[in-house]
């Protein structure tokens, strides 16, 4: 099944697909795209989070007070493949204590406090040599080592992702610079101001993987997009990267559409593009990993666009992890008079922040500000009309009414009949629903809630199999002392036997002597 | 300084429409059926619609309040004007006015709030008030003005508003003089009674293919209906397929025995077939949700109301066929679930 599976996979790009449901949205991207991509300065404080890939917080490697250099690894994860945090800069910890963290939960979460020192200063950095010959571990022990997440907002650690792939056998890595979502724009800037480097981290990434070609996926808008990433491959010589531009529909830029929209193949509910000899990486992701490479710098800075009516001067900055966004804000402006929310990504599947005091992270692809009039009151919420719409735009062809009905009922086993787990939280149904049902919420709140039960399932599992065991081990306990007591009781029946064998000879022997013989 | 902000779930986008943009959007579809009425049967669908519309909004201000909902957010939502305009539209322009009273007392009362309100009415409001008094008050419901064209004596507007809400009828006339059989139910007669359909359709009712009058309210149904699909409020599929499986089956059963059975225009222009396709079954919180299922919902309506109009005990079907359908489409639902991505 895989292997063929594999194999129709290998036509990628020869032929554009479609996928099911979408929305074609305003872009609004131009907007922060007229000037260069701009640095931000030193900021006074650093909030960096331990908690900023999938999976749980970072271990914290600094004490208070440590002195630090920038690119220092200051926490370490222990699951998936594990990954750390680095320092953004030179200077001291002042402190390891909970701070608002940008996280979806919207959850305080542990940041080390860190006060630059102003030097800037890097640790001794020592890039691998001569990567074309370097072995393929290596490259992978270096992603790891520079605590790369993807960058396009799913933060899902590079090391695990490049070291699962190059165990299953890739036959194409497809770059993702197709950022479906509306006002987002860092990777199209980045595409065209660095292409170099993420043609180099596609080459190192093709590498460390093993895959034979690579596609970079933009969208059909970017118009100088493409000038620039072709104008870098023939300038690396490399023969085996294509560009591809794919029709800008949103979510195309998700996962399972873009892989659908170039092999007309979708991946298996529950699985990944490996099982299809695919690897999926942001555009942002390569640059992260040609850096790591060949100037040994961990992911410390990312390109975050500020934008959106609530930014006086939207543009895309570059920012450290951990400068706080208010910084980044100010530096394009600060606020106009009528903002009213700040949103950390794209405005389909961004979450609100509660303040501008928290920190850039590695998610941070955007950081969007909207007025009153884009956002409005909102509407209440009516009862469903069973319309369709939603369902109608569904990428994942799922029956989010339905979905939604069963959720509110707590008709756990028939959500995940309809295919809870494989809602991409795209927020296309949300967006059309005329009765204005918070559906996404609901999903996200439904796939906690199946989490959770699988969970006690699984713990329930457990204390049944630790009863079973004792009960078993009881019963084994009580066969055994029945067992010794039977034994005990031949031993003794025995020891009897022989008293009597005894006394017997006894008497025969006393009654020998009586009797004649 | 930190500044605070308010949070909220994604997407952060202002809402695109609302339930009552749709039900706004059907009214105004039915804007032209309705003046083509007027046109064809004088001002009584007027007073009818305005009638049916007070008491739904009465009956579900009622209601809401019975039920502890929001009265205004409810009432602005336009589900019941719209029920009592599609109500209207299917009875007689001159049915006196207790008609419209009970057909909204058993589509908003009972279809509507009894079975959970907006949302969760299993049968169609409108279809259910409409059969409910077909099958109480046969004769109120089958006393239809000819054409204005063709009328004896046709009725200005204060003589229709004395028919409807006093029964009267001007000078000397009589109910009998005045109203007449439809073209379906002339069509029923006559094959009942062993006629060939031509000789049913030498009758003036009659127009080139549908009933005259009829024809050209039915064309304006549809011109309605293909803007809501152009609007994109309805989808394609029940349309076609209810039109479509009336177009086949009638062609079939014509020309197999053209002189029993009426041409399939015939069939598509006359009765309530395309105010059917386009606004009836077309509803959908008593229709089938998915893609597959709204095929099967729209070519099961248009079978039924075939089967009816040649074996049934009425003319038309369209209302009980829509009926039947809702009555199925939970099941229809179930058993078209789409196939989910990537199983
Ligand atoms: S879009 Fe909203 S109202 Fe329409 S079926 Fe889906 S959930 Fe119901
Ligand atoms: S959020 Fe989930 S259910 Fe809604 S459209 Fe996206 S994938 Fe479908």
């Amino acid at each position: 099944m895989r292997d063929h599976l594999v194999n129709e996979a290998r036509k990628a790009g020869e032929r554009l697909h479609h996928f099911h449901g979408g929305l074609r949205l305003r872009h609004n991207k131009k907007i922060s795209c007229t000037t260069p991509v701009e640095k931000v300065p030193l900021a006074t404080r650093y909030f960096v989070p331990l908690l900023q890939q999938t999976g749980r917080e970072a271990k914290a490697l600094v004490s208070t007070g440590q002195k630090i250099l920038k690119g220092d690894p200051i926490g370490s994860f222990a699951h998936l493949g594990s990954g750390y945090v680095h320092a953004p800069t030179s200077g001291i910890v002042t402190a390891i204590a909970r701070h608002p963290n940008s996280h979806p939960s919207g959850e305080d979460g542990a940041c080390i406090v860190i006060k630059p020192d102003g030097l800037d200063q890097w640790k001794p950095l020592q890039p691998i040599e001569n990567w074309e010959q370097a072995e393929p571990g290596l490259l992978r022990q270096k992603i790891q080592e520079s605590g790369i997440v993807g960058l396009g907002g799913a933060v899902f650690p590079t090391a695990y992702k490049v070291g699962e792939a190059s165990l299953r056998g890739i036959h194409t890595l497809i770059l993702n610079g197709s950022e479906c979502e509306p006002y987002i724009s860092c990777d199209e800037m980045l595409m065209r101001e660095q292409p170099q480097s993420i043609i180099l981290g596609a080459r190192i990434l093709q590498r460390a993987i093993g895959a034979e070609r690579t596609i970079i996926a933009i969208e059909d808008q970017m118009g100088a997009v493409h000038a620039s990433l072709s104008g870098a491959v023939e300038q690396s010589g490399a023969t085996e990267i294509d560009i591809v531009q794919v029709t800008t529909i949103y979510p195309e830029g998700g996962e399972k559409q873009l892989v659908q929209v170039l092999t007309g193949l979708e991946i298996p509910s529950g699985g990944r593009p490996t099982d299809l000899g695919l690897l999926c990486q942001n555009v942002a992701t390569a640059t992260a990993v040609a850096r790591a490479v060949v100037e040994d710098k961990p992911l410390i800075e990312r390109i975050v666009t500020v934008t959106g009516n609530g930014v006086r001067r939207p543009r895309n900055l570059m920012a450290q992890l951990g400068t706080p966004i208010a910084n980044l804000v100010d530096q394009c402006g600060g606020y106009t008079g009528d903002a009213a929310r700040l949103i950390l990504g794209g405005p389909m599947m961004g979450y609100a922040l509660s303040s501008d005091s928290n920190p850039v992270i590695k998610a941070a692809n955007c950081i969007l500000v909207l007025t009153e009039s884009d956002i409005q009151p909102p509407q209440p919420e009516m009862p469903c009309i069973r319309c369709g719409e939603c369902a109608r735009v569904c990428p994942s062809m799922l029956l989010p009414q339905q979905l939604d009905w069963s959720i509110r009922n707590d008709l756990w086993e028939e959500a995940s009949d309809l295919g809870l787990a494989d809602c991409i939280e795209c927020g296309c149904c949300d967006f059309v629903c005329p009765s204005h049902i918070p559906l996404v919420d609901w999903f996200r709140f439904g796939k906690a809630e199946l989490q959770l039960l699988a969970a006690e399932r699984e713990q329930a599992e457990a204390a049944r199999k630790r009863f079973e065991a004792r009960e078993a081990r009881l019963q084994r306990l009580e066969l055994e002392r029945k067992q010794r007591i039977a034994e005990k009781k031949r031993a003794l029946g025995s020891a009897n036997d022989k008293r009597k064998k005894i006394a017997a000879a006894v008497e025969r022997a006393r009654s020998g002597k009586g009797g004649g013989s | 300084m930190n500044r605070k902000f308010k949070t909220a779930g994604a997407p952060h986008f202002p809402p695109q429409t609302t339930v009552t943009r749709v039900m706004l959007q059907v009214l105004i579809a039915l804007i032209p059926a309705i003046a083509a009425h007027v046109w064809f049967f004088g001002p009584g669908i007027l007073f009818q619609i305005t009638l049916a519309v007070g008491f739904a909004v009465g009956f579900e201000a009622m209601m809401l309040k019975a039920r502890h909902q929001p009265v205004r957010l409810f009432l602005g939502d336009l589900s019941a004007v719209l029920t009592a305009v599609l109500f209207a539209l299917c009875i007689p322009p001159l049915a006196p006015w207790w008609i419209s009273l009970i057909g909204m007392l058993f589509a908003i009362v009972v279809a509507k709030h009894l079975y959970g309100g907006l949302g969760n009415n299993l049968f169609n409001p409108a279809m259910v008030g409409y059969v409910v008094v077909l099958i109480s008050f046969p004769q109120a419901m089958t006393a239809w003005l000819p054409p204005v064209a063709i009328a004896p004596v046709p009725l200005g507007i204060m003589d229709t508003l004395a028919a409807i809400l006093g029964g009267k009828l001007p000078g000397d006339l009589t109910w009998d003089a005045i109203t007449g059989a439809t073209p379906l139910d002339l069509i029923r007669t006559s094959v009942a009674s062993g006629e060939m359909i031509s000789e049913a359709r030498s009758s003036p009712v009659f127009g080139d293919f549908g009933g005259l009058g009829w024809e050209w309210i039915a064309n304006w149904y549809a011109v309605g209906g293909i803007w809501l699909l152009w609007r994109r409020v309805i989808g394609w599929h029940v349309p076609v397929t209810m039109i479509g499986s009336v177009l086949l089956l009638g062609l079939i059963a014509w020309l197999t025995d053209p002189g029993s059975n009426p041409s399939p225009l015939q069939h598509v222009f006359s009765g309530a077939l395309m105010i059917g396709a386009f606004f009836i079954a077309t509803d959908p919180v008593s229709g089938c949700a998915s893609t597959r299922g709204r095929l099967i919902f729209g070519a099961g309506v248009g079978i039924i109301t075939l089967v009816i109009r040649r074996w049934g005990g009425y003319p038309d079907g369209v209302a009980f066929a829509v009926l039947l359908m809702n009555m199925a489409a939970p099941l229809i639902d179930r058993y078209t679930r789409p196939r989910i991505f990537g199983r």
